[in-house]
Order: structure tokens, then C-alpha cells, then sequence
């Protein structure tokens, strides 16, 4: 199954809602399209929901890294939300879990920004 | 019981994304047949997916002449995987440190250290033309 998404917005700060696979071919255009919508649109805080992604790869991971910088770079932020233990993990192995700022709880993520 | 025999099965697909889906998941089916428990099953045809990838992408780089051959091998010791592409090879020790504080921000970069990260034995072979990797799962580690 590709990436799917939903958007929502909640006290100024844009949720995207992802599903599926964030892989090359498969999520990883998706995800940069949908943060660059967002940007594009003058938002800037940003807060990843990826309790529904259930595969990514190191495309994906790249993907996630690339949309931090691009929001840091647009002086925004983004948070990651809900991550299932295979993402825990490979942000884990990646050493790039205390890079995000990562969040289980979605009013306290959407507090801290 | 103990399993004294040696399947294997080899294919030459083309360089296509197709090709990555289709070899990670016959590595998936390939583990479990093997008996590996839901993570080092995930695990290893991740590291397929990421050779696949690496084959496709940046050996072949899509070109429809170029194919990639791929042999699944289940000895009683180990899942051995196969992979070569007709690239013009790769240098694995320029590929960075994705950990390196300098590279950590980097949007690629990261499939080989995963696969290194997964797998028991990781090779690189150059065929000239092409890079063959082999990938090595123990079944019963020691």
C-alpha cells in the first residue's frame, strides 16, 4: 500500500495524518509534496502524525530529514508524532531519533510548538 | 529434524522499481521459510529492498538495457542473497558515515549502513562492469 495523508489544522499548527509505506516510489514524493503544500501555503508548524505508517526506508527516512530541513530552513518546525516501533526504531539506528523532536501525545506535541 | 538440505532459486529482472518490490518480497517469503522470527523477517528484506535499490538507482540507473540478478540461496546454516547489477560499479568505502555529525542531515545515504546493520555478512564484489553484494543471515547464530 502507497502513502496516503489528511490534513488537518489545530491552533495554528498544520497535522498531516500519513498512512501506509514511505518508500521510494511508494511515499517518499508523496511526503515531500504535502510538506511543500504546506509551506507554500504559509504555514510553517508542522506536526507529522505517523502512527498509521507501518514500512518506511531509507528513502523515507531521507524524505523525513529532507522536510525537517526544508521547514527549519522556511524558519519553521516539525514534530513527529505516534511512531511505530519499526520508525522508532530505524530513527534509533539512524541516531537521527534526537534529531526530531518526537511526540506520542497529540495535544502536548501541538503545546510545544 | 534437522533441515540438511539447499534451495535456491535465481531470476534477471529489469531496473525497475518493479524489481525492488518483487525481490523484497521474495526475500520476505524467502526468511520466513528459513524461520526467522517477524523483526529479523522485516529486517532482512529491508536490506534487500535497500541493495535492490542501490542496484536499480545508482548501478544501473534505470536503463532498460541493464539488468539486475538476484540468487536466494537457504542453506541449513544460513540465508544467503545475491545481488549484481551491470553499473559502472561502486566504491563502498566513499560511500559517507551516515552517523557522522556532518552527514547526519543528509536526505540519502543511509541503505548500505542499514543493511550493514541487519545482516550478519555484507560483501562487495566488483564484476567490471557491475557490483555483485552478497548478504548473509545466520540461522542459528552463534
Amino acid at each position: 500500500m502507497s502513502m496516503k495523508f489528511q490534513t488537518r489544522q489545530v491552533d495554528g499548527v498544520t497535522i498531516l495524518d500519513l498512512s501506509g509505506r514511505i518508500t521510494l516510489g511508494e511515499g517518499s514524493v508523496t511526503l515531500r509534496d504535502a510538506v511543500r503544500d504546506v509551506l507554500t501555503k504559509g504555514s510553517n508548524k508542522i506536526l507529522l502524525n505517523l502512527g498509521d505508517v507501518n514500512y518506511i526506508d531509507s528513502s523515507g527516512i531521507g524524505e523525513l530529514v529532507s522536510a525537517y530541513t526544508s521547514v527549519k530552513g522556511a524558519g519553521g518546525e516539525m514534530k513527529l508524532l505516534n511512531l511505530t516501533k519499526k520508525v522508532h526504531d530505524l530513527l534509533q539506528i539512524t541516531k537521527l531519533y534526537t534529531v526530531f523532536d518526537v511526540k506520542d501525545d497529540e495535544a502536548a506535541a501541538i503545546a510545544a510548538f | 529434524m534437522a533441515d540438511s538440505t539447499t534451495s535456491r532459486v535465481s531470476f534477471t529482472l529489469s531496473s525497475s522499481l518493479d524489481t525492488v518490490r518483487t525481490l523484497e518480497q521474495t526475500a520476505e517469503s524467502w526468511a520466513r521459510q528459513a524461520g526467522f522470527d517477524d523483526d529479523t523477517v522485516g529486517n532482512i528484506a529491508m536490506s534487500v529492498r535497500e541493495a535492490t535499490v542501490n542496484a536499480v538507482m545508482h548501478g544501473n540507473r534505470y536503463e532498460a538495457g541493464l539488468s539486475v540478478t538476484a540468487s536466494f540461496e537457504l542453506t541449513p546454516q544460513a540465508l544467503i542473497v545475491k545481488l549484481a547489477d551491470q553499473g559502472p560499479g561502486l566504491d563502498v568505502d566513499s560511500v559517507p558515515d551516515p552517523l557522522a555529525p556532518e552527514n547526519i542531515l543528509r536526505g540519502s545515504g543511509r541503505g548500505i549502513f542499514l543493511i550493514r546493520a541487519f545482516m550478519d555478512e555484507v560483501n562487495f564484489r566488483q564484476l567490471h562492469p557491475g557490483t555483485e553484494v552478497t548478504l548473509v543471515k545466520h540461522r542459528n547464530p552463534a
